[in-house]
Parts: C-alpha cells; sequence; structure tokens
C-alpha cells in the first residue's frame, strides 16, 4: 500500500488552493489535494459540500476563481474540458452523459476523432473497446442503442468511456447511487483491477461504508472546505460521520407506530412503463393507519410509477386503487380530495413554480377552494394569512410571503411544501425523497414532521434510495425492483445486505 | 462563459436593459434612414411628427393601434399560459366574416342589442378558429405553433373564396370586397366629428378586464400556473387541457374583436386588405409589454405610431416605409434579449 | 378518374413534381440540421424570403446565376448568425426569437428591394437556370424527363440530401450534431463545445433555407415579388416532422408533397377541378402539413433536447 509519506514524483494529480464562489456562496474555498499512483482517494461530503464543483473545475466546465491544476506535473489549463481529457482525466458522471439515441459504440467515439475527419474509424475503435471489455469484466454490447440500456449496463458504457480515452486518473461521482448493492461490488472490483493497471481513483460518495471499503485515504468537505484528511485504516464510519456533518451524529431512535385499519390499497395493479422507467408490475400494497412504510429500491425501478399513481397522475392499466371511501375519477385533485398529502421528489420542478409568490405556491392545492376562491375570484388576503401561518408554523426562513419562492433554499422550500398538504390534516402521506438534498437540520426537521404525522393516525408512505433513512424510520419496508413489490418484512427482520439481494431483483417469485 | 440566474435582479437591472435595447433600436433606426439616404435625425423626426405631430395624426395611431391591442392582448394571454397562438391573424379574419354576415343581416331589428351580439358572435367564430388547432395539441400532441401558423395561410384563401363568391358585394364593381355593413349596425365615434371609433374603447376596457382576469381570478391563477410550470401545475391537480382549451377560446375571441372592430369601426367592409399583418404584429406588441395586458395598451400605441409615422415619413423622404417592420422586429429581438439579461448574467466559467 | 390517370402518366407532371419539391428539399434539409442539433428554426420562412431576394439581386446586379446562390447562402448565414447567437448562447426563446428573425430577415428584403427599386411596379427579369439534360438517363421514359432534365440547382437539391445523411450519419461530426440535440451534457463531458456545434448547425441550416428561397427566383420564377415564399418555410417544418427527423424519409415527404401540389395545379383544369373554387386547391397544401403533423405525431421520435437550451455545469 502506498504511504501519505511516499515520494512526490508518484503525485499524478495535485490541486491547490481551489476557490470557487457563485455570488455570496463560496462552493469550493481554498481545497488542496494529491492524488497518487495507483491510488484511491474518496471525497467525502454531504450534499453542498462542494464535492461536484470541484470536479466540474478539473474538468473545465467551470473555472476556478483562484488555484490551479496539476496533472502529471504540468498546470492543467482552465476552463478547458478537452485538455482535462487530453490529460489522462477520466469523469464518470452521477447523472449520466450518454446520448440514448446513439449506439453503445458511437457515444463512447463521441468527441474522439477530430470532427474534421470524414470517417469514424469504427473498425479499429470496436477492437480497442473489445479489449477494454476483456481487461476490466466490463460486458456490454456495442451495437445496442443506449436507450434501451439498464442502468448499471450504461454505467459500465460511461467507465468503458473514460478508459477509451487512456485516462489515466477516474473520478467517480456517487457512482452507487443508482446501483444495487451486488452491481456495486462489481464496480468496486473494476475499480480494484484498474488500480492494478495503474490508474489513481478519486471517488465522490457520502455513503460511509463504500468509503472505507475501497479507498486508502479520505478526504471530507463541508460547507466547500476541506475538513479533514485521513488514512482509512486510521479511522471509523463514526468519525467520518462527525467529520462530514460537524457534528456529533446520534442516530434517532424512533419507536415503533401502532398500525391501524389499510387506508389505502392497492391490488394486482399494473401500469405501463414510461419510455425507460418501468411500469408496476402487479403490485399489492396496504398502507395502514398509524406506520410508516417504507419503500427501498434503486431508483428507476418503478418507484415513480407508484408515486405517480399515488399522486393522481396514473392510473391503473389492471387491477384497482382502493381508498376508504369511493373517490371520483382518478386524478391529482382527487387524490387531494381524498387527503392524501403530496411530498414530490423533485421540489423545483414538481413541487413549486419558481416564478410564483410563497404564497401564489402555498395554494397550489387548494386555491380552487373556499376561502382562497369564491365564485371565480381569488381571496388574495385569505391566502396571504394562511401563507403567514405556515411560514410560523413550519419553521420556513424566509423575506415574506410575497417574495418569489425561487430565493428560498432547499430546505425551507421543503418545508413551505411540508406545510402545504400537512396542514390540511391528511390520512395518508406519500412523501418521496423527501430529504434529498438538504442539510443535516432541514433533514432532521422532516423526519420529525413525518413521525409526527405517522402518530397522529396519518398512513405514511416514504420512498427512498437510502437504506439508511429508510431502515431508521420504517416500521415495516417493502422492496422495489423493476416494478415488482416484494413481501412486507418488518422494520429490523432484515439486514441491509439481504435488502440489497431484494433490491438486485433476487427472491422474487418470477426472478430467474 | 455561461449563464447564471440572477435570484433578485436590481430595478436599475430591470429597467436598464429594456431602455437599452429601445435605445439601440433608435439607433439602427437612424442607420437604417442614413443607409437610404436620408438625414437621420430629420427621418426620425418626421416619423415621430407623422405619429404624434398633429391631433389628426395622433386619431389616426389611436386608430391603428385599437387592432393591435386586441392581437396584442390574444398574443400576452396565450404566450403567457404558454400557447404559442401565432394564428391571430386567422382568427381576426374569422371575427370580421361573422361581423360582416351578422351585420348585412336583418339583426339590426334588434337595436341596441344588436352590435353586442355581433361582437358575441364574432369572438365566437376566432375562438373556434383557435380551438381547433389547441384540440390537435391536447388530443394528438401537434405543436400549435406550425398548426396555427398554417391556418392564416387557408383563412386568408377561405376570405378570398368568399369575396369571390357567396359574399361578394354586388355593388363592388369588381373589386373583391363584402356588402358594407347596416348603417345602424356601425361602432360610432366616441367624439362626434373625430375619427376614434368605440373599438378604441372597448380595446381599452378589455385590456383592464384581462388584467383583472389574470390577477383577481381563479382562472387568472390557473393561466399563469399552466404557463410558469405545466409539470407542477398539472401535479398540483390544475386541470391543463381544461385551462388551455379555456385560454383558447379567450385568445380567439379578442383577436376576432381586432376583426370586429376593424370592420365594424373602421372600413365598414370585409375585403382582403383588412389587416396588414395586425396578428404578427401582436406578437412584438405582446412581447415589448412583457405579456403585460395594460403594458399591451401603451406597446400598441407605440407600434401604431411607429407604422403611421413610417408612413408619413415615406412620403416626405425617400426612406421605404418597410423601415417600420424593420425596427419593429430589431425592438423584439432586442427586447427579448433584454428580458433574459434581466434574469441572467453571463460569466466566465 | 380517367383524367386524373392521364395526368399520373405524363412526363411534366412528374418533372413539374420534382421542381417544386426543389426549395422545399433545401429547406427541410437546413431545418433538419438546426433541430438534429437541439435548435427549432422558426426563421426559415424568414431567410427563405432574404434568400430569395438577395439570390435574385445578386443575379440582377450582374453576379452570375452561382453568384447569387452563393449571396443568398450567405444571406442565410448571416441570419443564421442572429437566431443562434441568441438562442444558443443566451439561450432565449425558440419561439419567439425565430419568429422575429422571420419578421426581421422579411422586411429587410421588403425595404432593400424597394430602396433598390423604389418606382417599380412588375418586377424586373433576370435569366434564370436553365434546364440541364442528363445524357442516356433523360431517355428512361417517364423517370428521365422527371428526374434528369431539371436546372443544376435541382440536381444540387438532391446532391444536399446525399451529403447530409452522409454527414450526419457517416462522419464524427455528424455523430457529435446527433448528440447535441439528444444530450448536449454527453457532448460537453467528451470536451465538445454544444454552443458551437449548434451554432455551427444552425448557420449552416439558415444558408441552406436560403438557397431554397433562392431556387424560387433563380429557378422558378425569374423574378421577386413579395409574398412569393408563401408560407413554404412553415411547411418544411411539418416535414422535418413528417420525416421523423431523418433526411431520406424528409426528402420523401417533400416529394410526395410536391406530387400534390403539381396534383391540385392540374386539376385545376380539368372539368371538374373547375367546378370547385380555385382557393380550394390553394389550401391543399397547407391542409396537407397539417394532417401530415397529425398522423406523425403519435410516432414521432423528437430530439430530446429539442428547444431546451444549454447552459455548462446546469443539470
Amino acid at each position: 500500500m502506498t504511504s501519505i509519506s511516499s515520494g512526490a514524483q508518484d503525485i499524478v494529480l495535485r490541486l491547490d488552493r481551489i476557490t470557487k464562489r457563485f455570488g455570496a456562496l463560496t462552493a469550493n474555498d481554498a481545497i488542496s489535494l494529491d492524488l497518487r499512483r495507483g491510488e484511491v482517494i474518496a471525497l467525502l461530503g454531504e450534499n453542498g459540500a462542494g464535492k461536484t464543483t470541484l470536479m466540474n473545475i478539473l474538468f473545465g466546465q467551470y473555472t476556478a476563481d483562484e488555484g490551479s491544476v496539476q496533472v502529471f506535473g504540468k498546470p492543467l489549463p482552465p476552463g478547458n474540458p478537452r485538455a482535462a481529457l487530453a490529460a489522462g482525466l477520466g469523469m464518470v458522471h452521477q447523472h449520466f452523459t450518454l446520448a440514448d439515441n446513439l449506439t453503445v459504440l458511437e457515444n463512447i467515439q463521441l468527441g474522439t476523432v477530430p470532427l474534421w475527419r470524414f470517417s469514424l474509424k469504427g473498425t479499429a475503435a470496436r477492437a480497442k473497446l473489445a479489449r477494454l471489455m476483456n481487461d476490466f469484466g466490463l460486458r456490454v454490447d456495442p451495437d445496442a442503442l443506449v436507450g434501451s440500456l439498464t442502468v448499471g449496463e450504461r454505467q459500465r458504457v460511461e467507465i468503458l468511456k473514460a478508459l477509451y480515452r487512456d485516462a489515466r486518473i477516474l473520478i467517480l461521482d456517487e457512482p452507487t447511487a443508482v446501483l444495487t448493492p451486488q452491481e456495486s461490488e462489481a464496480l468496486f472490483d473494476t475499480l480494484r483491477r484498474a488500480v492494478k493497471a495503474g490508474l489513481s481513483v478519486i471517488f465522490i460518495s457520502h455513503k460511509l461504508h463504500e468509503v472505507t471499503a475501497l479507498s486508502s485515504r479520505v478526504l471530507v468537505l463541508r460547507h466547500g472546505r476541506l475538513v479533514g484528511e485521513v488514512a482509512t485504516r486510521d479511522t471509523d464510519r463514526h468519525a467520518l460521520a462527525e467529520l462530514m456533518v460537524g457534528a456529533e451524529v446520534t442516530l434517532p431512535s424512533v419507536a415503533p407506530g401502532l398500525p391501524g385499519p389499510a387506508l389505502l390499497t392497492l391490488r394486482d395493479v399494473t401500469t405501463r412503463s414510461m419510455g425507460a422507467a418501468p411500469g408496476l408490475k402487479s403490485v399489492s400494497l396496504a398502507l395502514r393507519a398509524g406506520q410508516i412504510t417504507g419503500l427501498a429500491g434503486v431508483s428507476g425501478n418503478g418507484q415513480s410509477a407508484l408515486s405517480d399513481l399515488i399522486s393522481g397522475l396514473l392510473t391503473p392499466e389492471t387491477g384497482a386503487l382502493e381508498l376508504d371511501f369511493a373517490a371520483a375519477a382518478w386524478s391529482p385533485r382527487a387524490a387531494v380530495a381524498a387527503g392524501i398529502a403530496r411530498i414530490p421528489e423533485d421540489r423545483h420542478k414538481t413541487g413549486t413554480i419558481a416564478d410564483f409568490s410563497l404564497t401564489e405556491n402555498a395554494i397550489l392545492e387548494t386555491y380552487a377552494q373556499a376561502p382562497f376562491s369564491r365564485n371565480g375570484l381569488m381571496n388574495w388576503r385569505a391566502a396571504e394569512d394562511h401563507t403567514r401561518k405556515l411560514i410560523d408554523t413550519y419553521d420556513v426562513r424566509c423575506p415574506g410571503p410575497s417574495g418569489p419562492i425561487r430565493q428560498l433554499s432547499g430546505g425551507n422550500m421543503q418545508k413551505l411544501i411540508l406545510g402545504r398538504v400537512l396542514e390540511l390534516g391528511p390520512k395518508i402521506v406519500l412523501a418521496n425523497q423527501p430529504v434529498r438534498g438538504l442539510d443535516i437540520g432541514a433533514i432532521t426537521y422532516v423526519h420529525g414532521r413525518l413521525l409526527a404525522a405517522r402518530d397522529a393516525g396519518a398512513a405514511v408512505l416514504l420512498i427512498s434510495e437510502d437504506l439508511d433513512e429508510i431502515m431508521g424510520l420504517s416500521d415495516v419496508i417493502h422492496v422495489m425492483s423493476e416494478g415488482r413489490l416484494s413481501p412486507e418484512f418488518r422494520r429490523g427482520a432484515l439486514t441491509a445486505a439481504e435488502l440489497g439481494l431484494w433490491m438486485a431483483g433476487q427472491g422474487f417469485s418470477d426472478a430467474a | 462563459m455561461r449563464l447564471e440566474p440572477i435570484a433578485n435582479p436590481s430595478l436599475a437591472r430591470s429597467l436598464g436593459f429594456p431602455a437599452l435595447a429601445i435605445c439601440v433600436t433608435v439607433l439602427v433606426a437612424s442607420g437604417l434612414a442614413a443607409i437610404a439616404g436620408g438625414n437621420p435625425l430629420q427621418t426620425l423626426g418626421l416619423i415621430v411628427q407623422g405619429a404624434a405631430g398633429s391631433k389628426f395624426a395622433l386619431l389616426e395611431t389611436l386608430n391603428r393601434a385599437t387592432p393591435l391591442i386586441f392581437t396584442g392582448l390574444a398574443i400576452a394571454v396565450a404566450f403567457r399560459a404558454k400557447l404559442w397562438n401565432i394564428g391571430a391573424e386567422a382568427q381576426l379574419y374569422g371575427g370580421a366574416i361573422v361581423t360582416v354576415i351578422l351585420g348585412t343581416s336583418a339583426l339590426s331589428n334588434f337595436g341596441g342589442a344588436a352590435l353586442p351580439l355581433i361582437a358575441l358572435g364574432a369572438m365566437l367564430a376566432g375562438a373556434v378558429v383557435l380551438l381547433v388547432p389547441v384540440m390537435l395539441k391536447t388530443r394528438y400532441g401537434v405543436d400549435e405553433v406550425v398548426t396555427t401558423l398554417l391556418l392564416n395561410f387557408i383563412m386568408l384563401l377561405l376570405v378570398s373564396y368568399l369575396l369571390e363568391g357567396p359574399m361578394k358585394d354586388p355593388m363592388g364593381m369588381g373589386w373583391p370586397k363584402s356588402a358594407p355593413l347596416d348603417k345602424d349596425l356601425r361602432l360610432p365615434r366616441i367624439v362626434a366629428g373625430l375619427r376614434l371609433h368605440w373599438g378604441f374603447g372597448l380595446a381599452l376596457i378589455s385590456a383592464a378586464l384581462i388584467w383583472f382576469l389574470q390577477t383577481r381570478t381563479t382562472l387568472g391563477y390557473e393561466m399563469r400556473a399552466v404557463g410558469f410550470n405545466p409539470q407542477a401545475a398539472r401535479f398540483a391537480g390544475i386541470p391543463l387541457n381544461r385551462v388551455l382549451v379555456k385560454t383558447a377560446l379567450l385568445s380567439g375571441g379578442l383577436a376576432a374583436l381586432a376583426g370586429f372592430s376593424e370592420v365594424a369601426g373602421l372600413k365598414g367592409h370585409l375585403s382582403l386588405d383588412l389587416s396588414p399583418g395586425f396578428g404578427y404584429t401582436g406578437i412584438i406588441v405582446a412581447m415589448l409589454a412583457l405579456l403585460h395586458p395594460l403594458g399591451v395598451v401603451i406597446s400598441a400605441i407605440f407600434v401604431a405610431g411607429i407604422f403611421v409615422g413610417a408612413d408619413s415619413m415615406s412620403r416626405a423622404a425617400q426612406v421605404p416605409t418597410y423601415i417600420a417592420d424593420m425596427l419593429l422586429a430589431t425592438a423584439l429581438l432586442l427586447m427579448v434579449l433584454a428580458i433574459g439579461l434581466t434574469k441572467y448574467r453571463m460569466v466566465r466559467g | 378518374m380517367n383524367a386524373l390517370f392521364d395526368i399520373l402518366l405524363t412526363a411534366s407532371f412528374w418533372a413539374a413534381a420534382v421542381r417544386i419539391a426543389s426549395p422545399l428539399i433545401f429547406a427541410t434539409m437546413g431545418e433538419l440540421i438546426c433541430e438534429r442539433a437541439g435548435v427549432l428554426n422558426l426563421g426559415i420562412e424568414g431567410i427563405m424570403v432574404i434568400g430569395a431576394f438577395s439570390g435574385w439581386m445578386a443575379v440582377y446586379l450582374g453576379m452570375g446565376l452561382w453568384g447569387g446562390v452563393f449571396v443568398a447562402m450567405l444571406a442565410g448565414m448571416l441570419f443564421g448568425l442572429l437566431h443562434a447567437t441568441l438562442t444558443v448562447p443566451f439561450g432565449l426563446s425558440q419561439h419567439v426569437v425565430g419568429l422575429g428573425i422571420t419578421l426581421l430577415a422579411t422586411s429587410t428584403s421588403y425595404f432593400a428591394y424597394r430602396l433598390i427599386l423604389p418606382e417599380v411596379t412588375s418586377p424586373p427579369k433576370i435569366e434564370p437556370f436553365q434546364a440541364v439534360e442528363v445524357p442516356y438517363l433523360v431517355d428512361i421514359p417517364l423517370l428521365g424527363p422527371a428526374l434528369f432534365a431539371q436546372t443544376a440547382l435541382t440536381y444540387a437539391a438532391f446532391a444536399v440530401v446525399a451529403l447530409t445523411v452522409l454527414i450526419l450519419y457517416r462522419t464524427p461530426l455528424g455523430l457529435a450534431i446527433r448528440a447535441a440535440g439528444e444530450s448536449p451534457n454527453a457532448v460537453a463531458a467528451q470536451g465538445l463545445s454544444v454552443t458551437r456545434l449548434r451554432m455551427g448547425a444552425v448557420i449552416v441550416g439558415s444558408g441552406l433555407m436560403a438557397v431554397g428561397g433562392a431556387f424560387l427566383t433563380l429557378s422558378a420564377f425569374s423574378s421577386f415579388f413579395f409574398e412569393m415564399v408563401n408560407g413554404r418555410g412553415w411547411i418544411c417544418i411539418a416535414l422535418v416532422v413528417f420525416g421523423a427527423w431523418r433526411p431520406g424519409k424528409a426528402l420523401l415527404g417533400a416529394l410526395l408533397f410536391a406530387g400534390f401540389d403539381a396534383l391540385q395545379i392540374r386539376l385545376q383544369q380539368t372539368p371538374i377541378g373547375q367546378a370547385v373554387p380555385y382557393q380550394v386547391f390553394l389550401m391543399a397544401p397547407y391542409f396537407l402539413s397539417i394532417l401530415a403533423l397529425i398522423l406523425m405525431s403519435r410516432r414521432a421520435q423528437v430530439p430530446s433536447a429539442l428547444m431546451v437550451p444549454f447552459n455548462k455545469g446546469e443539470r
């Protein structure tokens, strides 16, 4: 193993006091780091800690305000993606950078042949790709359209893209967010092979167990600052977690709920698939009063379909959705009328209207009812009073109800959405990734509100990619994989690894 | 280079860029006048004088502004809900056709109710003309930009057919125009003796009503929500298609009122040159007004002034009247850019 | 019915169809290139007008026919540059900018025309492109006179289609253009500039649109008059949709469309045709375009990033 004191000639990448500001926000504050040959370092940090900004600077998408980058001892010209690629940097983005309408081979070749050549040199490319697939254990059909690939396969294409360009330094941004634990293991295997072949790896993550499994050093980012650098063998998860959030972490101890009758029942529901995202495949589910039902699974396995169904955006193709009273034609409005509090996955695109004020956003679901609307006329005074009440009750930090919502931080936006739906005294709460991208304070707040809703007798469905969140909060857990729903497990009945097997599609009755 | 959103643009920024856009447009105008061999200052002066230099000129400008207020409102209402209605021209002619049909019928027996009835009929016709592409959009997902554009050509051919066939004026001495409206069914002058008809008054009232609708009514709230973020609106339970259809009815109806007011207030009959592109110019009017209904009134008068002024200027100087269209197209592009620059700034890296 | 067959069996009908299709082919390819890169170009109508005008003017001022084509292309590219600057780096609404470009290009043409010919009532004529017969091939019955007795500009239109196919599907540049319209992030991640690719596509595409316009004055009508483009640009946008964003299918669509257009012109001369108002025939192309849009609406494969501005570092 490389030791921290090894010679300077081994350094393949050096960041020196990188600083980047966006307006008043300092996203990266004088960050320095060294990466050595054949080494895996982990860059750990919460959402918004500045990891992605740092990588965007490295790859020339942004230019740093201060500081410099050296690759293999040579300075890297700022703001030039081509130079970064040519210097041997390879990036596997969290959101894949693949074109669905092109084949695997075309995606890999994109940008590798000078634009003004009159040929794509397909044969040579094919041979090189075959060799790489062999060397690194990454199998995928070169002539398949990327649009038809699974998420795991797409990630392989992303890695192959970097290797095809002879990258010597691989940077992976949250690579396991979309993988099952088993797929992640395969990825780690590929990375170990890469390191053996002399490559260096920067692994960006906020998952502590991955970080400790793979890296030799861990660098922790918080609020744009490098707050710690430790050798992995000298630390443990608890210490890392503390460094990451900057405070003593106490996992919430959640008392079990008192389950009541089923308030929403799905019987054998099947829905149409939407492009690459699968629909539901004969899913049966009962959401009981006074308990949190956790839904685990790798994103893109039918959670959107389930969420859309309960939100009223989607109707079952076969099967039935049953509430404790008969609803008219199923629609978002019917869902609201049925007492379903809906916290959407994307609060910017689905949850709020950026050009609207807080008030206009606060009444999005109830605008057509008294007192906000009477005889087709809006009563803005009533709406504003209502919003003020929400701001107070839900601790929304903002200049006031008439300011545009786009100025709010993610946490405060989420609190307003919580207030909008919880204030109606819902019977059912649908929380889809409710804490994604929030800081620790907001996360605690949101979780507290969900628990309070449960204790008040609501049936809560919590959809999350974060197994820790699911296992910490849920009374019962289901797993989704390719549109299928696992049986119900009591909390603590299964370990994370066992849930992982379900997430990978094993255990389902129709599994191969 | 990339764009960085500005969360809270300063007042200087929100006003400065649009003001700069207008200044640049004036510069372009001077340049064009110079190219045409005219004296820039004199040309601009002639335009201003022709538009507002006399009572007659001013009234002419207001007369020309009247249909532009209607089409401008039609487009402002539609664009606010992200309904790309480029077919105001067709809806205008739809309204004009019905105005002539009803206005040459026995409707005058209804007395004072006749004109409102004709206006309603015209609005209905315009609404139907826009409803076709909107139904194609909601039913089949056909983009309404191209269909509304194509309908403009179809509608003009329909008018041409009507004027040569069923609606031809027997006393028209071969000109393709319709029979004139019944004398009692004309819009009266606002002030006796001055050439400004009640169409202008109706346009002002419409603008005020649309403003009220957008800010104070439930439908207005729905329209803005759908326009700003259809995904969030749908999630919240706002019925997208129903709001789009209502928007279409309103937008088509407003554009049709332009046809009604031109026929019943100004021309008295239908001809193929009833509208010199009021439907298209309405886009410029609406964009210059930043889609604000009261702003539409001001920008329509401004745009009309440029047309009227350029007409009178080209009679006096050697500068072609098409300078007005060029100026307005330039103003449109610059204004879009200016609005963009109030919301985003260009930053390095 | 017999009248219909008589028309379909004459070589002059097919020749007319190919002639009518030519300007549409140029402009449709231009629009297709823009849209494959992710930019809807509603400036097409006005760019065709400026192409028709500037090409004609260049020839009128003695620059020769190919000089006219060149000038038209240059003028189109200039307006393309303006469109691209506003819609690509500034990310402004492609709808509004496109319509603005159409208004600007049209009024610029009319302004310049009146500047050069202030008093003229009947537009002066130029000597247009003459038909060039391809030896031997022209003797093929029906097909020969239709395809191989056309003007050089028509042959160029077909060459442009072949070139578009070749570049889009066989070269690194085409690969990058297709990716830019589908997933600009993929392009940026590979170190290519989405901005340059899109701007380039819009500029070149606009050049082709202008040549399509120039065909009207240099090969079809031999003089410039107002409103001569008459919605052809909008029809081309419908043709791109009809062709599912593929050059080959779009070519087929243009020929099919032009065939119907040639047919309606001839049907007007028949006894049945004379019983129907001529306006009905003139409406046919626009109705056909709308019909094409309805038919293709369900299965169209729209480039995913069409009309979506790209901003570096944003996801």
